[in-house]
Order: C-alpha cells, then sequence, then structure tokens
C-alpha cells in the first residue's frame, strides 16, 4: 500500500482521557516526534494497520476540552482542523473520552461535529465508571448524537479492533448541528464562507474567531477577515463564552436522556484519603523532597554504571580501530572525532532515560497534578508556576527536554521566564566538571561520620544552581511587563497505577528525540573541535615531528615523553591552540593558562550546544 | 448570556469564601476574559460546586464541579459568583 492511499486519522480528547494509551495501542512503536509546520510544535504521528490493505496515519493531538487554544501547543488543533491544505488535515476524526467525565469530553465532539468532520466516538475508562455506579445508554448516546461510539479499554486493549473497523471505511458525518448559526452571525459567516470556499458555517465562524492565530491564512486573509468583522461589529472572542453554555446546555439535555444512572459520590474516596496525605501542608513537602532526592541519587547513581560500560566500550572500540584502521585523515575523522561525538551523545542516555522514567511515572499517576497543585504558590512568588516544576526537574538530566516541556505553560511570560532559568540547574553533563573540581578541591574526609564532604559539596553545586535559577526568576519577573492573565484552571485525576508500557514508550520517545536532535549537533561541534585540535595554519604543525625531535635531542627523553612532547607541541600550534593563546591575556589574572583557555572553549561549545 | 453582575460585588459570595467541604450553586463571573475560559472546563452557571480543600499554602484550591476535581486559584476563585443551592 502505498502513502497516498493511506488515510489520516487525528486522535483529540481532553487531557487525562487514556489518549497517549490509546495511541501506543494504535500505533505500537511506529511512532514518530516531529515538528508541526509555521510553529515549533512537537507533534506525534504514527502508522496503524487497520486492514490487510489498508493503513492509516495516526496524529495524536494534545489534549484540549475545545478548539479554543490556551497554550501554545494547543493551538495547534484548531490549525489542523480549519486548513484542509494542512498535510495534517484528517479524513477521520476519533474523540476520546473518559466515560467517568463524558460532559467535559462531549464539548470538543460538538464542535468537531458542527464542522463535519467523519467522527467516531471511543468511549475510554468504562470499568471505572461502572466501578463508580454510572451507567450509559452507549446505543441512545449514538443515536441522538448520530455518530458511531465504540467501547475501548485503552490500557488493556480492549475495543481497539472494533475501532479499527469503524475506521477502514467512510463514516458518515453527523447529520446533527449543536450550535446554530443563525440571526445577526448568519451574514457575516455566509461572506467568510462564501470568500474562502468553506464546507461548514461552523468553519467559517473559526475563522472569525480565530484568525488573528491561525498561521495558514496570509496577511491579506487575515486582513479579509478583520474588514469583514469591523463592518458586522464583531470582535474575536466575542461569543465565545455564549457558544460555550449553549453546548454545555445541549450536552445536558443528552446525558439526562443517556445516562440511566448517576456515579455514587464517594466512588472515588482513595483518591480523596491520598490527597489528604499527598497535598498535607508538611507531609506534602516532605514526600516531593524524598521523591526529588530519589530521582537526584537515581539519575547519578544508577546511571553511573552504564554510563562507565558506554565509556569502556567506546574507548576500546577507539582503540581496536586505531590498531585495524590504516593512518589518515579520513580515519583520524573516524577514530578522533566522529567516534568521541557519538560516546559524548550516547553517554548521557541512562540519564536521560532514568530521568524520563520518573516523570512518566508520575505523570501516569497522577501525582504530577499535585506537585503542580502543591508548588503553584511557592514558584509564583518567583516569577514562575506550578507547571515550571517538571521543566525545571527535567533540567538536571538535560535543558533540551526540559525547554520542550514548557509547552504546556499556557501563559507567555510564566513560559518565557522558565526557558530562561532552566539552563541554570545543573544539566548532567556539567557532572564531570564538578566531579573534577570537587576531587581536586575538597578533602575526601568524613563529615559526621556519614556524609562525606564530597557528597555534600556536590549537592551545594546543584542546590547554587536551583538558587541561581529562583533568583534570576525573581529578577526577570520584575522586568518583563505583561499583561496577559495567568490561569491554573486544572484537573486533579483520580490516582491510576501507572501503565508500563507508556512509560516504556514515554522513555523511548524522549531518548529518541534527545539522540536525533541534540546528536546532530554535538556530533558536528565534536568534529569540528577535533578539526580545530588538529589542524594548524602553519608549516610547523605538519613537521611538529621533526621539530620536537630536533628540539629535544639533547634531553635524552624516552619514547614515551617524546610521543607526549609532539603532541602538546601539535595543540599548541592548531586552531584550538591559537584559540587559546589569544585569549590568554584574559584569562591570565585568573591563574589560567591557554590550556585551559582551550577546555575554556570547548567546554564553552559544549556546553551552548547542550 | 450569562449574569456579569458588577452591583453586587460586595454582598454576592464567591467561590474564594467557601468552606472547606461546603457545597453551593455557580452564579456568573465578575470577569468575562476568565469566564471563557471557566466554563469550558465545565463551570457553568447553575451547577452545584464544592470546596474540598486547598493547597498547603491556601492556594490554589481544589473544588469539585459536576462530579470531577479541578484546581484553581483563589485569584480564579474570587471571580466565580455562588448562591445557596
Amino acid at each position: 500500500m502505498d502513502d497516498h492511499q493511506r488515510i489520516k486519522v487525528a486522535l483529540a480528547g481532553k487531557p487525562n482521557s487514556g489518549k497517549s494509551s490509546l495511541f501506543n495501542q494504535l500505533t505500537g512503536l511506529n511512532q514518530k516526534t516531529g515538528n508541526f509546520p509555521g510553529i515549533t510544535v512537537e507533534m506525534k504521528t504514527g502508522v496503524c494497520q487497520l486492514s490487510r490493505n489498508q493503513k492509516a496515519e495516526i496524529i495524536d493531538l494534545p489534549g484540549v476540552y475545545t478548539l479554543y487554544p490556551r497554550s501554545v501547543d494547543e493551538k495547534i488543533v484548531a490549525e489542523i482542523f480549519s486548513n484542509n491544505n494542512s498535510i495534517f488535515f484528517p479524513d477521520r476524526v476519533i474523540v476520546l473520552a473518559d466515560a467517568t467525565n463524558l460532559r467535559n469530553c462531549l464539548l470538543l465532539l460538538t464542535q468537531l461535529i458542527d464542522l463535519g468532520f467523519p467522527t467516531v466516538l471511543a468511549l475510554n475508562m468504562m470499568d471505572l465508571a461502572v466501578k463508580s455506579g454510572q451507567s450509559v445508554d452507549v446505543g441512545k448516546l449514538s443515536k441522538m448524537l448520530d455518530v458511531p461510539v465504540v467501547i475501548v479499554n485503552a490500557r488493556e486493549g480492549h475495543g481497539i479492533d472494533e475501532l479499527k473497523k469503524i475506521l477502514v471505511n467512510p463514516i458518515k458525518p453527523s447529520g446533527k448541528r449543536v450550535f446554530n448559526l443563525n440571526g445577526e452571525l448568519a451574514s457575516i459567516v455566509d461572506e467568510i464562507k462564501n470568500h474562502f470556499k468553506l464546507q461548514s458555517e461552523y468553519e467559517a465562524y473559526q475563522y472569525i474567531q480565530q484568525y488573528p492565530h491561525l498561521s495558514f491564512l496570509s496577511v491579506e486573509d487575515k486582513n479579509f477577515i478583520n474588514d469583514v468583522c469591523e463592518r458586522n461589529k464583531f470582535f474575536h472572542g466575542k461569543f465565545q463564552g455564549a457558544e460555550t453554555i449553549h453546548r454545555f446546555g445541549f450536552i445536558q439535555d443528552l446525558l439526562n436522556e443517556v445516562i440511566l444512572e448517576l456515579p455514587k459520590p464517594e466512588w472515588n474516596l482513595r483518591t480523596r484519603q491520598l490527597d489528604r496525605i499527598l497535598t498535607h501542608k508538611i507531609w506534602g513537602y516532605i514526600i516531593f523532597l524524598g521523591l526529588l532526592f530519589v530521582i537526584f541519587q537515581a539519575i547519578f547513581s544508577w546511571a553511573q554504571q552504564p554510563m562507565d560500560l558506554i565509556d569502556y566500550g567506546f574507548a576500546e572500540l577507539g582503540s581496536f580501530l586505531n590498531q585495524k584502521l590504516p593512518n589518515g585523515p579520513f580515519f583520524d575523522l573516524i577514530t578522533q572525532g566522529i567516534l568521541p561525538g557519538l560516546a559524548g551523545i550516547i553517554i548521557f542516555i541512562p540519564q536521560i532515560a532514568i530521568l524520563f522514567a520518573f516523570v512518566s511515572v508520575l505523570e501516569e499517576s497522577g501525582y504530577m497534578a499535585r506537585v503542580v497543585f502543591i508548588m503553584d504558590k511557592i514558584m509564583r512568588k518567583f516569577g514562575l508556576n506550578g507547571r515550571s516544576v517538571v521543566p525545571l526537574m527535567s533540567g538536571w538530566a538535560c535543558a533540551i527536554p526540559a525547554i520542550m516541556a514548557t509547552r504546556t505553560i499556557d501563559n507567555w511570560k510564566d513560559r518565557l521566564i522558565t526557558i530562561f532559568v532552566t539552563p541554570f540547574m545543573s544539566c548532567s553533563a556539567r557532572l564531570p566538571v564538578y566531579a573534577i573540581l570537587v576531587a581536586l578541591i575538597i578533602p575526601s574526609d568524613q563529615f559526621l561520620g556519614i556524609l562525606s564532604l564530597q557528597g555534600i559539596t556536590m549537592m551545594g553545586l546543584y542546590l547554587l544552581g536551583f538558587l541561581a535559577a529562583i533568583i534570576s526568576a525573581y529578577i526577570m519577573k520584575l522586568i518583563i511587563q505583561s499583561k496577559e492573565r495567568s490561569y491554573l484552571v486544572m484537573e486533579l485525576p483520580t490516582y491510576r497505577m501507572p501503565k508500563w508500557s507508556n512509560v516504556g514508550y514515554t522513555i523511548v520517545d524522549k531518548t529518541k528525540a534527545f539522540v536525533f536532535e541534540a546528536g546532530k549537533i554535538i556530533l558536528a561541534i565534536s568534529v569540528i573541535l577535533w578539526v580545530l585540535a588538529s589542524y594548524g595554519p602553519s608549516e610547523k604543525m605538519n613537521n611538529a615531528e621533526s621539530i620536537v625531535r630536533n628540539e629535544v635531542v639533547s634531553e635524552g627523553l624516552s619514547e614515551l615523553e617524546l610521543q607526549n612532547r609532539i603532541a602538546s607541541y601539535r595543540l599548541e600550534q592548531s586552531y584550538a591552540g591559537i584559540i587559546g593563546k589569544s585569549i590568554e591575556p584574559v584569562i591570565q589574572p585568573l591563574g589560567y593558562d591557554w590550556k585551559i583557555g582551550i577546555a575554556l572553549v570547548t567546554s564553552f561549545a559544549a556546553r551552548e550546544v547542550l | 448570556m450569562f449574569i456579569i453582575n458588577l452591583n453586587k460585588v460586595d454582598v454576592a459570595r464567591k467561590v474564594s469564601d467557601m468552606q472547606i467541604g461546603e457545597k453551593a450553586i455557580i452564579t456568573g463571573f465578575l470577569d468575562e476574559q476568565l469566564s471563557t475560559k471557566l466554563l469550558e472546563m465545565g463551570f457553568i452557571p447553575g451547577t452545584t460546586i464544592q470546596f474540598n480543600f486547598s493547597a498547603p499554602l491556601g492556594d490554589p484550591i481544589c473544588v469539585t464541579v459536576s462530579g470531577y476535581d479541578l484546581s484553581i486559584r483563589m485569584d480564579e476563585a474570587s471571580m466565580i459568583l455562588i448562591g445557596n443551592g
């Protein structure tokens, strides 16, 4: 089957409805993360074998309650559904709903019905709904919405085949229209619809409501819409509240018909009891700090062995290749430029994998929302926000995934400050530098019998990074002026056991993103540094061996000492040496010489790429 | 449209005035911009809201609206008007 006949299926739903589980069930490991064109927001897509000769590209949308976006990553939902030239414009849509909270899941569904998309409603978490004592007339729900409904269990993988069967054949779009655009809106909607040759009235209405941030509209298009709006005394955002109330009115009428039995109020008692401890004013923080300590320990001690192994492996491989490959600039490039570059990427994989294992477990279980909940007030004092906690934590492993994680922060100012201060969190790339410095300066004495001074200093260095982050956040809070309001209306999901395969997928996904995104740059820099350190402008570089031999002929050095001399002479004459020497006057007052200068330049380069 | 009643600000109770465990009915909002966001999350005038507990420093708070738990800040809670259910 070739790509032309591959259908596109968008997977939509509110946060915490089990979307990632369903996405993993449908696509397995056939996933890739890319950038959404026009806006730098990550998009996950995957391939699903619907039937023997029909494949589908599944597009995983960010979890949203409505088409109207709140944060940067939510903007792509409106983009995708209103741009029929987009490469992501779907042929069919799955709306995944959490059966324990149908009301809030159906808002988006009614919008998609109005847009005229062939939609299927997948009811997830029916097991929980049944446990809560709720019962739903699924047949009636499907009939009243005029949309096919499937019951799935995204965690266990039940109902996936039924869902696929529905997706294989064309789905008739629902004949329902929930939000009627008559009266004063009719003329303006018609004008936009005819001008852009749109399929549905509601699509035209979305243009009117959202045109300022739809990236596919040209400036002329936006001006046109703006003119039409001004002529009709309409401003975008007007009627949004009224639309939502109208939709919820429809949903309430629907639910009155299809919900046969309401959930018992005490069904989530266990979550309440856990919350009493986990958000307690003392225990809450102790538990969170304890968890941080465990994560911290894990990143630095559990990762040590695999990292040593990788280091050893690459050293062995390097010396093996050195022996086997003939001499020459090309093979030197491989053994001294590319190989160390690869090692520099792969060595961080254990730490990144461990960090994201923890982050993913905490998110899956529902605890992360509580971290946001208990940290929000404190973080806000420093110009950050409860949602900054995850990016800052990720900063310990690597700043790149950390900055990617800030996209969930809806407030522009908070997001900017978080991005700015994240690099202050000491990332693992700095660990070797710290380790060497600590080992050199701090005696390996024991303090109070159990704690090693070196360990405490190490911890102190990390705390220092954290303090620097907090203080600069506070300063930025005073500098940046923003009228944008900050919100924290967030669901506190029911606690659940994490699904381990989802944790696995997250680890693979984040590690892949790191290796391919950051890896390219690290590799390139490594090769450039090698070139700088092994080539020099003058003849002296090429004749290093004979020059040194002549110089030291009287000193009677052994062969090994001679080789060292030659190497250091080479380094001195190389481009890197020249750069090091040229900054020597600047760093001399600090007691450094040109060799430390080289180290500074190269480590600066390494830091910047990370 | 929904009620935005600016004259009764001092007399009307808000979610931020609620006691732990208390239930009330949402009657309206004091801020239009914020109201669109709150509506989308299920804060619909006429529905029951229950104050469950607050975060250690008193802010944000956890409330139950139409059967599920949400966290909102006190700033937001003080924009939601309530009446007795």
